[in-house]
């Protein structure tokens, strides 16, 4: 599997993305930087969390206007997988490759803590190894994760099973009182219709390392690396 | 130009015999540029010129450390080519004044000290300070000091992963925000500040030059009044943005072998990094300022020389490798400039719009800075009256419930949770135990890492408070099985100008140097904030205490939570129940004076020895120190944190408020696995230590000799709802 981590100015989770797809797939990603104009022949490319561009103007915004992301659009045209973690997510919203935008959180601050997740779409490259209604464990550190899209376009994603993980709590329920930021209808983590973009306001990456308490994010990187080698 | 008047002057902070010798040194009047730079370097922020003939006698090397303080940071061994880099520094007036932007900056400036080095950051800490919770100005601050801390930290992709909040009326008008920052580096890529090479460039490098921050070390060396409020333009503004590239650029850099000597801009920005650098280098420093780049029109040498503004370093570099170095800065977008160049003159030479603005022998500026043996007195609260403590009438869980639910006692869930304190995914043991512990990348050891302090003991008794807060700190950091080998300190005191106020400096002092020579847990680097005071009133004697350890295998440290159902709990160490200055002696019997609980230091090392080891050979994973609230407490945090329930039996004479919530020093709590016990229980008495089996782990409530029960549900949401009812007051 050939991996290609874009690195914009103030991402901050890209080493640590890098570390987690190595631990299972073995390979070393190539470090792409966002003033490139041409992205290695590449199964994934992950858009990594942290604050490109230090959030100005707006969360991913002038990085959705990086010179790499024209070519991480025809990437995915060409049906690419393409995964954007937490500040990656709000690339892809800003780019059009997903729908949909993050706003604030609903607490009006930043938010890092452990927090579990339902499984909704088991479908997926990215999410074939967990079972449907799996509730997993993984943290959140973001203080714009709060999923919001017009009426139409939530009942569409709905409707066409494109919510990959809600939040919930220990027992599975999903509700307000569950709702970490404000997410409409609980929303964690989007695919797109063709099912090779994946956006997760949630760090997979930080729940694969036994010693620090947290092992359910290894199940995605699972199911990354078979579905892509 | 400017005439230098007797109120120029004292506006400065110069009195009248620095002003006499800065004229005969001269041999003649300086220019305002000139005062200015005398007044930023002799300032007590930028000078130590009333702490350093007590800071000297601080016990500053062991086997393990590579450097002390002197530099932008300590550095210490962690074997394997491993060097952790460290230091806790002080930004309390800026935060009083504009708390978001003075927390942010006072994080951003850490890390500087620490990547400065050669050392990536790895970790923040904070030992934060407010007044009293009813003062009207507390929410404000705390909230903007929380995200402002977090703000710059999570930005820059370092977590935040401990620290320390204090309520206290003495901070009503004085917080303090004192932030550490550690980085990771290798021995031999470590980049001091000194200075050399006649004819090498000095450049400029990161953020442009405002006319924020001007004169912020004089500031930070002077007491508040009512109209502190005006002197906001002296704050600088944080952009962690810019410090991120600033960062990624520096380390990409020092791969190469292009950098001589650097220095972050700190306080004092261009005139104390120019000055210390070629100081220790024992050479000139020509500048040119028409190169520095500026983000305002029209500023002058003064402004120019005194700019706070964050984000900037100042590197000695070969003129043949300048176009490598300005690559990198290019690709990172930041500015790279070469403002001037190393001389054998031994003189700061300052020119701007073909002017000679200043020419100042640097000899003057170092070792002629003023040093003060001011005048102490080392005062002390009489004992405390033991017989004030109550029986427990079988209300001791009432009392436990009322400390949980004290803001000193409270969960600090609710300021972690706002910091991410998880990126860079080495962050082993999370904010909420006793020190957080923090993997060394790619390897599997691990940095254990807390900040301290105890100051109403260091009030009430400033020797014994100054033995207490090291004792803590190496406390905290054997607790999860690691070793202690180095601190860092940060000193928040009031006026030193006052015999009492220095009475506390050299107390706290003369117990530290006592506690880090027994404990052989030295100073590596600090930092001193001295007239913390309002109208005439100083805070208690505050000195952070920022320790480092190593555990040298992941495999075997501990936590404080509960782990198992029927395991055995241990109290190690002696407990007498005594109260004076404890958590309940406020919060229950509404008493603030007597004296606080002695440390014994020998035995604090051999208690402490044995539980580092028992962690170690894998016998014991779950430790928690006995501190702030008593046994009781502790016990129930580790219960809480656990979710698993603790049945107590206690002997009658210990069934008292003194034994449950006394703050006896030298304690540990241990959960010792049933299949082990026998096995820890000989251990401990082979080595001659004291303990008391105090009850086993299950359930879900906390009882207490079959008399009294809590549902641990409800104790963990009264421990962490303090926070937030609070400020949905």
């Amino acid at each position: 599997m050939k991996v290609s981590i874009v690195v914009f100015p103030g991402s901050n989770c890209d080493r640590d993305i890098a570390v987690s797809l190595k631990k299972f797939s073995n390979k070393d990603p190539f470090m792409v930087w966002h003033k490139e104009t041409s992205l290695p022949d590449s199964d994934l490319i992950v858009l990594p969390g942290g604050f490109s561009y230090g959030d100005y103007l707006r969360c991913g915004s002038m990085a959705a206007n990086s010179p790499i992301m024209k070519e991480v659009k025809k990437s995915s045209e060409k049906g690419s997988a393409i995964l954007g973690i937490c500040n990656g997510f709000q690339i892809l919203t800003e780019s059009g490759l997903l729908p949909g935008t993050l706003i604030r959180n609903q607490g009006l601050s930043f938010l890092c803590k452990n927090t579990p997740l339902k499984v909704q779409n088991n479908n997926s490259i990215f999410t074939k190894n967990y079972k449907k209604n799996d509730i997993i464990n993984i943290p959140i550190a973001h203080n714009e994760g709060n999923y919001f899209a017009s009426e139409t376009v939530i009942e569409e994603i709905e409707d066409k099973n494109l919510i990959a993980f809600r939040y919930c709590d220990h027992n599975g329920d999903i509700d307000l009182k569950t709702n970490p930021n404000g997410s409409r209808n609980n929303i964690a983590g989007i695919i797109n219709e063709n099912g090779n973009v994946l956006g997760m306001m949630p760090h997979p990456e930080r729940a694969t390392d036994k010693s620090a308490g947290l092992t359910d994010g290894e199940n995605f990187f699972t199911s990354i690396v078979e579905s892509l080698t | 130009m400017t005439k230098i008047t007797k109120e120029l002057v004292e506006e400065h902070g110069i009195n009248k015999e620095e002003y006499k010798f800065i004229l005969e040194s001269l041999n003649r009047e300086p220019t305002i540029t000139e005062l200015g730079i005398f007044s930023a370097m002799w300032s007590e922020h930028c000078s130590y010129k009333s702490s350093k003939t007590w800071l000297r006698k601080l016990p500053t090397k062991n086997n393990k450390v590579i450097q002390g303080p002197g530099e932008n940071a300590g550095v210490i061994d962690l074997g394997d080519g491993d060097a952790a880099v460290f230091k806790m520094e002080s930004h309390n007036h800026p935060s009083f004044i504009e708390p978001y932007q003075g927390a942010a900056t006072g994080v951003g400036g850490i890390m500087r000290d620490v990547f400065t080095m050669g050392a990536r950051p790895v970790a923040l800490l904070n030992s934060i300070r407010f007044g009293d919770v009813s003062h009207s100005k507390t929410k404000h601050l705390l909230n903007g000091v929380v995200s402002g801390i977090g703000g710059y930290g999570n930005c820059m992709g370092v977590p935040t992963v401990g620290g320390e909040v204090e309520f206290n009326s003495c901070y009503n008008d004085n917080i303090l925000v004192n932030a550490m920052c550690v980085g990771v580096a290798k021995i031999d890529k470590i980049f001091y500040s000194k200075a050399t090479g006649i004819g090498n460039s000095v450049v400029y490098v990161g953020s442009k030059t405002g006319r924020d921050g001007i004169h912020g070390a004089t500031m930070a060396s002077a007491e508040f009044d009512d109209d502190s409020d005006e002197k906001r333009p002296t704050v600088q503004v944080g952009d962690p943005f810019a410090e991120k590239l600033l960062l990624e650029a520096c380390l990409e850099l020092m791969k190469k072998d292009v950098i001589i000597a650097i220095q972050d801009m700190g306080a004092a920005g261009l005139t104390s990094s120019a000055v210390e650098m070629a100081s220790k280098g024992n050479v000139g420093i020509d500048l040119n300022l028409d190169f520095v780049p500026c983000r305002e029109t029209k500023m002058s040498a003064y402004e120019i020389m005194l700019s706070e503004s964050q984000e900037r370093m100042l590197m000695i570099i070969e003129p043949n490798k300048e176009q490598e170095a300005k690559a990198v800065f290019d690709k990172w977008g930041l500015d790279f400039a070469t403002i001037g160049i190393l001389t054998d003159t031994n003189h700061l030479v300052i020119n701007h719009h073909n002017e000679l603005k200043a020419e100042i022998k640097l000899d003057i500026l170092e070792s002629g800075a003023p040093s003060y043996d001011r005048p102490y007195k080392i005062t002390k609260e009489n004992e405390f009256d033991q017989s004030l403590a109550k029986e427990t009438n079988d209300l001791a869980l009432k009392t436990l419930e009322n400390l949980l639910n004290s803001p000193n006692l409270c969960s600090r869930k609710w300021v972690w949770e706002q910091y991410d304190h998880m990126v860079m995914n080495d962050t082993v043991l999370r904010p909420g135990g006793d020190a957080a512990i923090v993997r060394v990348h790619g390897t599997n050891k691990g940095l254990a890492i807390s900040a301290d302090s105890t100051p109403r003991y260091c009030s009430a008794d400033p020797i014994e408070g100054g033995r207490q807060v090291i004792a803590e700190s190496w406390r905290n950091i054997t607790s999860v099985g690691a070793m202690p080998i180095a601190i860092t300190d940060c000193m928040n005191f009031g006026n030193p100008e006052k015999e009492d106020i220095m009475g506390q400096f050299a107390g706290v002092v003369t117990g530290m140097i006592e506690a880090c020579e027994i404990l052989d847990y030295p100073v590596v680097s600090g930092n001193v904030s001295l007239y913390n005071e309002t109208n005439g009133k100083g805070i208690n004697p505050t000195p952070a205490i920022g320790g480092v350890g190593l555990i040298d295998d992941l495999d075997h440290f501990s936590t404080p939570f509960i782990k198992r159902e029927n395991d055995n709990i241990f109290l190690v160490g002696e407990t007498n129940g005594y109260l004076g200055q404890s958590i309940y002696a406020k919060e229950i019997l509404n008493i603030t004076s007597g004296l606080p609980p002695r440390v014994d230091l020998k035995s604090e090392k051999e208690i402490g020895n044995v539980v580092r080891d028992l962690i170690n050979i894998n016998k014991i994973d779950t430790v928690h120190d006995v501190s702030d609230g008593g046994f009781l407490v502790a016990l129930a945090e580790m219960s809480i944190s656990g979710n698993i329930g603790v049945k107590i039996n206690l002997d009658k004479e210990n069934l008292n408020d003194k034994f449950l919530f006394g703050e006896d020093q030298g304690r540990y709590i241990i959960s010792v696995s049933d299949g082990l016990a026998s096995e820890v229980t000989k251990i401990l008495d082979d080595k001659g230590i004291f303990f008391q089996k105090i009850g086993k782990t299950g359930g879900k409530k906390l009882i207490i000799n079959d008399h009294e029960e809590a549902a641990i549900e409800t104790l963990k949401k009264i421990h962490e709802n303090w926070f937030n009812n609070y400020l949905e007051e």
